[in-house]
């Protein structure tokens, strides 16, 4: 576990009597998609708004690229390379599509205390912008106001700005919540081309989608790891099947 | 902002024009009045365009941004009662003590949002009010004559009309050129993103804060420079340069024009003011018709007059 690109220890969080982490413990090396699965309310998105510093922790330390980030603002996790996308999708609604990447690029060229040059004809923030867009499929896209996109479009969109960061980590909140099928597939399949050259952390509901990606899976309810391991390892566990897989079969009928 | 000769840029073009021509007229007519009136617009839109800058694109809704015409006045007001008239050192103190109030407050006032933000900048500016009421040396409540105005060597003369209108407008424009250029910058794009989702701005790594204090800096210093003009257009300087109703003042100006150019603001000083002159010729009670037509454009054009004519959003 040395060579972990993120570690989690002990780390607990409580929101007044509701425990929302509770002493996670959670290494994921380089390179792995470590998909996190459960209930609603099982504190995924606590969890994962702790890692990117939205939310402070009780207790417990976080450990990025061998440098504790526990108590580091969120700017300073993402300069060093740790990218959220967000499940209630969070962009610049009156921004190109274009200029929203753009941003995220160059949040991460240096700082922005420039205050002459016209950003939008800067090459060194347009190009790379184009290149993630393309990487998730809205390159024709490009010059539409973003409040005009559809919901998949957005979603995509939310990669596409956390890949602009050059980031070595990804943390995906439920990135195909709310698509279609069509979506979804698309979205699968870009987030497995992306699997080649990224960590990733993925809270995801579509169970179809956490089990064709991930290569292992973590399960949290109530806050707490119930079971830890490999696709066949969870969907084996009899805990697991009873505290969520067959509660969500049942309800799918 | 197109290049095209647009219906919205033939109309900026020719408001342009209009104050460019303003002294000509006045000179052929005789109407001296109306260059002192226009010489008001043009500093008022200095300012209307500078607190712009923080509410329009950066989404920082100040409701004290008088208080740099008062701070920038006082400077030039307080160094001419101490015997220093000269302009080279009246208004870069101008410039200064209002970055520095600017700093002082933005620093505070920024860690607020909202409401909040609104009612701390309306405070700070309400205490510089009243301290400036206590100033008995400089006036107090009544304020004070300024009987020399700001000397610049033979450089130029300000108490020439003409000059001093025309300086104004260079400044004006001076002020749209420097705005317009930070707002497409990558500073500007800071800002507006900060406007936009604040969260998300930090999420992928922007220290949001130290550049919208740094934004909040730089419209306190260009409505100080608004300050330091009015205070050598009227030879006057009072607590009401800062009084809170002329914060409000500003404000409608920038709604009026349409935050989302940085052309709007001058458009929202011309109308208001222009309006202001001759529905208070016509009746007593100008402000009952002013009210409901600024309600129309609050409801019915978003984009204040600016954004009914290019018929899109931000430029």
């Amino acid at each position: 576990m040395a060579d972990a690109l993120l570690e989690i220890k002990d780390l607990s969080k409580r929101f007044g009597g509701v425990v929302a982490s509770d002493a996670i413990a959670l290494a994921v090396p380089q390179g792995e998609l470590h998909a996190i699965i459960g209930p609603n309310g099982a504190g995924k998105t606590t969890l994962i708004s702790q890692l990117a510093g939205e939310i402070a922790p009780d207790a417990g330390h976080i450990r990025f690229a061998g440098r504790d980030i526990t108590g580091l603002p969120i700017f300073r996790r993402s300069q060093l390379g740790l990218a959220r996308s967000f499940q209630i999708t969070s962009l610049f609604l009156d921004f190109t599509v274009l200029d929203n990447v753009a941003l995220a690029v160059q949040a991460h060229a240096g700082h922005s205390f420039r205050f002459w040059r016209d950003a939008r004809s800067q090459s060194e923030l347009r190009t790379p912008a184009r290149v993630a867009l393309a990487r998730v499929g809205l390159a024709g896209r490009a010059d539409v106001v973003v409040s005009n996109l559809s919901h998949g479009e957005h979603r995509q969109l939310e990669i596409a700005m956390a890949l602009a960061t050059t980031p070595r980590m990804l943390l995906l909140d439920e990135p195909m919540a709310g698509m279609g099928p069509d979506e979804s597939a698309r979205m699968v399949k870009t987030l497995r081309e992306l699997k080649r050259e990224l960590t990733i952390l993925l809270i995801e509901h579509d169970m179809e989608a956490v089990f064709a990606l991930a290569d292992r899976i973590t399960v949290l309810v109530y806050g707490r790891i119930i079971a830890s391991g490999t696709p066949e390892a969870i969907r084996a566990n009899a805990e697991v099947r009873q505290a969520y897989l067959g509660e969500q079969e049942q309800r799918h009928g | 902002m197109s290049g095209r000769l647009s219906p919205r840029n033939a109309f900026v073009a020719g408001v342009i024009a209009i104050l460019a021509l303003v002294p000509v007229y006045a000179e052929a007519t005789g109407n001296t009045f109306m260059v002192s009136l226009f010489t008001r617009i043009v500093i008022l839109a200095i300012a209307a365009v500078s607190l712009n800058l923080i509410m329009g694109f950066g989404g920082m809704v100040s409701f004290g941004h008088a208080v740099y015409l008062g701070i920038g006045g006082y400077a030039v007001g307080i160094l001419a009662k101490e015997g220093i008239d000269s302009g080279l050192l009246q208004w870069p103190l101008a410039l200064a003590a209002s970055a520095l109030f600017a700093l002082a407050v933005g620093a505070l006032c920024l860690r607020t949002r909202g409401v909040y933000f609104i009612m701390i900048t309306l405070a700070f500016a309400q205490m510089v009010y009243y301290v400036a009421i206590g100033l008995d040396r400089y006036g107090g409540d009544d304020g004070m004559t300024i009987y020399k105005r700001s000397q610049f060597g033979g450089l130029i003369d300000l108490s020439n009309k003409m000059a001093f209108y025309y300086l104004c407008l260079a400044l004006l424009l001076a002020t749209i050129y420097i705005v317009w250029r930070l707002v497409h910058s990558r500073f500007g794009m800071v800002i507006q993103g900060a406007r936009s989702n604040e969260r998300r701005m930090r999420a992928i790594g922007f220290p949001t804060y130290r550049y919208k204090l740094l934004c909040f800096v730089c419209a306190g210093m260009l409505c100080g420079l608004a300050g330091a003009l009015l205070a050598n257009h009227t030879d006057f300087i009072s607590p009401a340069l800062m009084h809170w109703t002329r914060s409000g003042d500003l404000i409608v100006m920038a709604v009026l024009g349409g935050m989302g150019t940085v052309f709007g603001p001058v458009i929202g000083a011309v109308a208001l003011l222009v309006l202001e002159e001759l529905l208070s010729g016509i009746t007593e009670y100008w402000q009952i018709i002013l009210g409901p037509l600024f309600l129309l454009v609050v409801l019915f054009a978003r984009g204040g007059i600016d954004g009914l004519l290019s018929g899109v959003r931000r430029g």
